[in-house]
């Protein structure tokens, strides 16, 4: 018995004294193995007499249950003290910048075309475009502007050849597109415009968006509240105040000036005014049935106010340190 | 229009300070664009005259004055200008006087008694740049010898004035007279307006110069008359030139300023002649094709029959409407003045002073419309202030008088208001609004007839006139209210790519968006497109922005060279926009997307190798934005790019676009220390897509098999895979190159390709037998093309 209790005891000694996986099933061997000092003793029990077989059996197997538990319960110590290792031998530094390719970013006027797309299409409007070298007809004539007219000359126009002309404003489009469509219509139509006017506020290139709503009970005070409600929308101002000037455009009638409140003065942000008869005339829509109000908005006015740029020349200049900061 | 506010407050005078007339003005579509001060603020400045100026005894350039300020005993005033000297008259501010800022001394200084090297001062006496009038001064500002001694200088000068600078819209040429603010400002402020007092100027002599009007049309109302013995040297009053320079206009001589003086104050241009240069009467006449004229700044024009000429027996005298002529003009010695005030109907002046390069204040009027019911007054006031200022004895006004413009009573419905407007006028309200615009109107019930003044161009239609209303009922009282309209949804088609997704592709792709001026050097078209023809500008802003670009090469080759001149080494740029070429007298507009990528493919970093980025990296690019749509690359020359490393794009059996690498030539002109990899496609390719269509999803595996072969450098991938895609060899769904390989091991001029071919049967699993023949039949097609199997 005592030797079984020695076997016991140097096995659970042995096994809590091994670190290593291999070493501990070479230990295992000296007790389980063929030769194993558990396995002589087991081998011994023919010697013993029938009655004694049982309790001595009995006795060792006790014993080798005990060390095959303590076996088993080191094996799993010794492999999850390794995989505690791998695991500290891997941890990152987590603090390290990812890797990989960057990103780039939309251009602000694009980004404040898009908003104004946005509000407008969730009010129902449809996107309308026209071309750039626009025909005289269209960009005058059509829009109730005579050749010669005096409001011609307000334009600064460039002209290709003495029928075509760099748009000067997107308002051919509302001409364009009321040739194909009858009312009910609401479009608006965004885009690059062109007068002959350089400097820190006149840039020869920019852009601008054309709002046109055509139905059979549209007033003056729904240009104002759609101006209104969008201009609130895009800058998220509840209480920006909108003020509506007295103007005059060839082809709005009654016209105005729309300005708007800011840091405690007024900014002019763009023209409106009620579709002129002669421009629904021109495109057969009956003027008595059908009322419409336009407006055109300067986008990059739009934008240097959202985003607090000086200098309109900056839109145009691609100097990535003013680009990247709409990213 | 500029003018003084004081001059119109003889006029109209309402309750209102200047700023808020400014804001009445600008509300009722009359935009004030400047309100300034004649004069900034000082005070206790008096007319002074100097009566003995003796040298300062311890200062060479000093003198010690007595000065005459209207009190009892002279000031003694110690002055450093060179130009004090005794009898002169000049501004002196008093003691406790506190003079504005100027360039010399920002904050303005208040006079003190003080001891100027020990003699004790009394004041300054001042130029006109130290109070605030004048940039630069050459000395005291010497006052008229009949300035009144001791007066205040602002009142003297009627400094306490402000400028009002309108900007006119086409439309309102009525405000182009003192007399048409005066009435608006009435109008809108419900003040009572002074009548103009014109008295009709006594004939003195009988004799009448002829005048013709050939075109009673384009002129229909000509009034003039001779005024002779007049003094034509003779100054022009301060009052008067004062308003004229208050309107920004010069003096010129006494007539002039007079005529000048009178189109500012009734809006009517007039023209005054020299008698004894006319010969014989005066013809308005349409000018001979290719007569010449001399015009009053000297520039000589050649007419056409279109324009409107004054002239005498002999020749053209002036541009009718427009501008006076050489040498019929008044000059200082003339002594027989024929003065003109006409009218001309805007369709005859319109467009006509822009074609020979002028914009006169005559013009200007005319073609926008001068009120055809003020000519003959006009003559008579301008009569009368020359009789007053020069003298002279004035003849019988000769008067021819054509068709004059028809004023047509215009409809207004009551109801169309409302509908326009979105509030509703009472029938009170809309009488009281065309009451005070001085309109004549008719009421029935709910419907007026309004008949439109002389004075007024821009009303013709019954728009105009609810304009009107809404104008001076205030565009503020209409109230912003929502449309009520039917809700109907919009169209959104699956068979169109939004561009914003394309941009946004490109976005995460690390490009970043640039917008470009559209036109461009003529150079760049040429050297970097090939295009010889490009479309070009009459009138560009500048030489290198005279041609409409056909292609977004310029502005983003241009943009990369801006970034890399601010120390920028990694730039990948893409623009949206238009293209033009002209095409049989049609402009073609194609809008497209280009892009550029130069520096490392990827922004250095930690544990990535660098890499510059080349064809394939932008190739990969491309192919992104098009997905799932495939694209057939095939290689081409372009004048931008490295013959041997570009390509155009095809989509489909169309040519859509270009990639490829700057060409090294433009590479070293541009100083760029890598190539730049750049691309250009039609948009309309890319926003094209299609609804997907779902097919039964495979239940058996596909299989693979690898072909690697050797095959010479001159046969293209493109042309393998098309070959043995075009095989339709059984069972084979997808073939791919996954390897290519040249050096050790391979000959020279030949590359090593290795193919993956994915074999697959909706309906069972393949066996070897079913898949050798596809297999030979795919070898069969390589080999046709010089391509050796490798093992």
């Amino acid at each position: 018995m005592q030797e079984l209790q020695n076997i016991l005891d140097d096995a659970l000694k042995t096994f809590a004294a091994t670190d290593d996986a291999a070493m501990l099933e070479n230990a295992k061997a000296r007790y389980l193995g063929k030769e194993g000092s558990l396995t002589a003793l087991l081998k011994g029990l023919g010697k013993l007499s029938a009655e004694e077989r049982p309790a001595a059996g009995a006795h060792i197997n006790k014993v080798k249950q005990q060390i095959e538990t303590a076996l088993q319960a080191r094996r799993d110590a010794i492999q999850q003290q390794a995989l505690q290792q791998k695991l500290a031998a891997e941890s990152l530094d987590v603090t390290l910048p990812g890797r990989g390719m960057g990103s780039g970013g939309l251009h602000p006027v694009t980004r404040t075309l898009e908003r104004i797309e946005q509000l407008f299409h969730s009010l129902g409007f449809a996107i309308a475009s026209g071309p750039e070298i626009e025909r005289d007809f269209y960009n005058f004539t059509a829009l109730n502007i005579p050749e010669n007219h005096p409001a011609r000359a307000m334009h600064d126009t460039f002209y290709i050849d003495p029928q075509h002309v760099l748009r000067t404003h997107t308002s051919p489009v509302q001409v364009r597109y009321m040739e194909v469509h009858q009312p009910p219509l609401k479009i608006i139509s965004s885009g690059r415009v062109y007068r002959v006017d350089s400097d820190a506020t006149h840039s020869p290139m920019f852009h601008q968006v054309e709002g046109l709503w055509v139905d059979e009970e549209i007033s003056f005070a729904n240009l104002k509240g759609v101006v209104q409600d969008f201009l609130q929308h895009f800058f998220e101002q509840d209480d920006l105040q909108v003020r509506f000037r007295p103007s005059f455009f060839p082809f709005t009638e009654p016209s105005a000036e729309m300005d708007m409140s800011w840091k405690g003065g007024w900014l002019e942000i763009g023209g409106c005014g009620m579709v002129h008869p002669n421009v629904l005339q021109h495109v057969n829509i009956d003027s008595e049935k059908y009322l419409g109000f336009a407006f055109g908005l300067g986008v990059e006015r739009l934008a240097m106010l959202r985003y607090g740029v000086n200098d309109l020349r900056q839109f145009y200049e691609s100097d990535l340190r003013f680009l990247k900061q709409f990213n | 229009m500029k003018f003084s506010e004081n001059w119109l407050r003889t006029w109209v005078n309402p309750a209102l300070s200047s700023d808020e007339l400014a804001h009445v003005l600008t509300m009722a579509g009359l935009e004030v664009e400047a309100l300034e001060a004649v004069a900034p603020a000082f005070n206790s400045v008096v007319v002074a005259e100097v009566l003995e100026v003796v040298k300062h005894p311890n200062a060479d350039r000093l003198n010690v004055c007595q000065v005459n300020v209207g009190e009892a005993s002279p000031l003694t005033i110690v002055c450093g200008a060179s130009n004090v000297a005794v009898g002169v008259k000049v501004p002196c501010a008093r003691i406790g006087a506190v003079l504005p800022p100027n360039s010399d001394n920002e904050k303005g200084f208040v006079i003190k008694q003080a001891k100027v090297r020990s003699v004790e001062s009394f004041g300054m006496l001042c130029s006109d740049k130290e109070l605030g009038l004048a940039e630069e001064s050459g000395g005291l500002w010497l006052l008229p010898t009949d300035a009144p001694v001791g007066k205040s200088l602002r009142e003297y000068l009627e400094l306490d004035d402000k400028l009002f600078t309108l900007k006119l819209t086409p439309n309102r040429s009525d405000c182009s007279g003192m007399v048409g603010i005066a009435r608006e400002v009435a109008a809108l402020t419900g003040s009572k307006l002074k009548p103009l007092d014109i008295q009709v100027q006594p004939v003195m002599l009988s004799e009448q110069l002829p005048v013709q009007v050939a075109d009673t049309q384009a002129c229909p109302l000509y009034c003039g008359r001779l005024v002779r013995d007049v003094n034509a040297a003779a100054a022009t009053p301060t009052w008067l030139l004062r308003r004229l320079e208050r309107s920004g206009l010069r003096s010129i001589s006494a007539v002039v300023d007079i005529t000048n003086y009178v189109m500012l104050e009734m809006g009517q241009p007039l023209h005054a002649f020299d008698a004894a240069q006319l010969s014989g009467g005066i013809t308005v006449r349409r000018a001979r094709k290719s007569e010449g004229l001399t015009l009053l700044n000297e520039q000589q024009v050649v007419l056409d029959e279109d324009v409107l000429v004054i002239a005498d027996d002999d020749r053209a005298l002036a541009l009718a409407g427009i501008m006076g002529g050489q040498g019929s003009g008044v000059e200082t010695t003339t002594r027989d003045v024929f003065l003109e005030s006409a009218f001309f109907h805007p369709d005859a002046i319109v467009g006509k002073a822009r074609r020979f390069g002028l914009a006169t204040d005559s013009s200007f009027r005319f073609e926008r419309g001068v009120d055809f019911a003020a000519t003959r007054q006009a003559l008579e006031r301008a009569t009368q202030l020359l009789l007053e200022i020069c003298g002279g004895k004035a003849g019988t006004i000769s008067e021819v008088r054509g068709q004059m413009p028809k004023r047509v009573a215009i409809a207004l419905r009551r109801s169309r208001v409302t509908r326009v407007l979105g509030i509703a006028l009472d029938n009170k309200q809309i009488a009281d609004l065309f009451t005070r615009l001085q309109f004549e109107f008719i009421a029935d019930g709910d419907d007026y007839r309004v008949t439109p003044p002389s004075f007024r161009f821009d009303l013709s239609i019954e728009a105009d006139l609810i304009e009107e209303l809404a104008r001076l009922h205030s565009y503020d009282n209409i109230p912003a209210l929502a449309p009520r309209a039917e809700l109907t949804m919009l169209p959104y088609s699956e068979l169109h790519r939004p561009l914003t997704r394309i941009q946004q592709i490109l976005v995460t792709r690390d490009y970043q968006e640039i917008v470009s001026y559209a036109f461009v050097e003529e150079q760049v078209e040429r050297e970097l497109c090939g295009n010889e023809n490009p479309v070009a500008l009459q009138n560009p802003i500048a030489s290198n922005l005279a041609v409409m670009r056909s292609s977004l090469i310029g502005g983003l080759v241009g943009a990369l060279r801006f970034n890399l001149n601010r120390k920028q080494a990694r730039v990948r740029l893409f623009e949206v926009g238009a293209c033009f070429a002209k095409n049989n007298n049609e402009y073609v507009q194609t809008q497209r997307l280009s892009g550029l990528a130069y520096g490392e493919t990827q922004a250095e970093q930690w544990g990535v190798a660098t890499k510059p980025v080349d064809f394939y990296d932008v190739k990969a690019d491309v192919e992104a934005i098009f997905a799932p749509q495939g694209l057939r690359f095939v290689a081409a020359v372009h004048p931008a790019l490295h013959p041997g490393r570009s390509a155009q794009i095809y989509c489909g059996e169309q040519m859509i676009g270009w990639i490829g690498e700057l060409h090294p030539h433009w590479q070293q002109q541009y100083d760029m220390a890598q190539a730049c990899v750049w691309f250009e496609v039609e948009l309309s390719a890319l926003t094209q897509a299609k609804v997907p269509r779902i097919s039964e999803i495979a239940k058996f595996l596909p299989v693979r098999r690898d072909l690697a072969i050797v095959v010479d450098e001159a046969v293209t991938v493109q042309a393998l895979l098309e070959a043995m895609q075009q095989a339709s060899a059984p069972y084979v769904v997808e073939i791919a190159l996954f390897d290519l390989y040249r050096g050790k091991g391979v000959e020279q001029g030949k590359k090593s390709l290795a193919f993956r071919v994915l074999l697959q049967d909706t309906h069972k699993t393949l066996t070897d037998s079913e898949i050798e023949p596809s297999i030979a039949q795919l070898v069969a097609v390589l080999k046709k093309r010089g391509a050796q199997l490798r093992m």
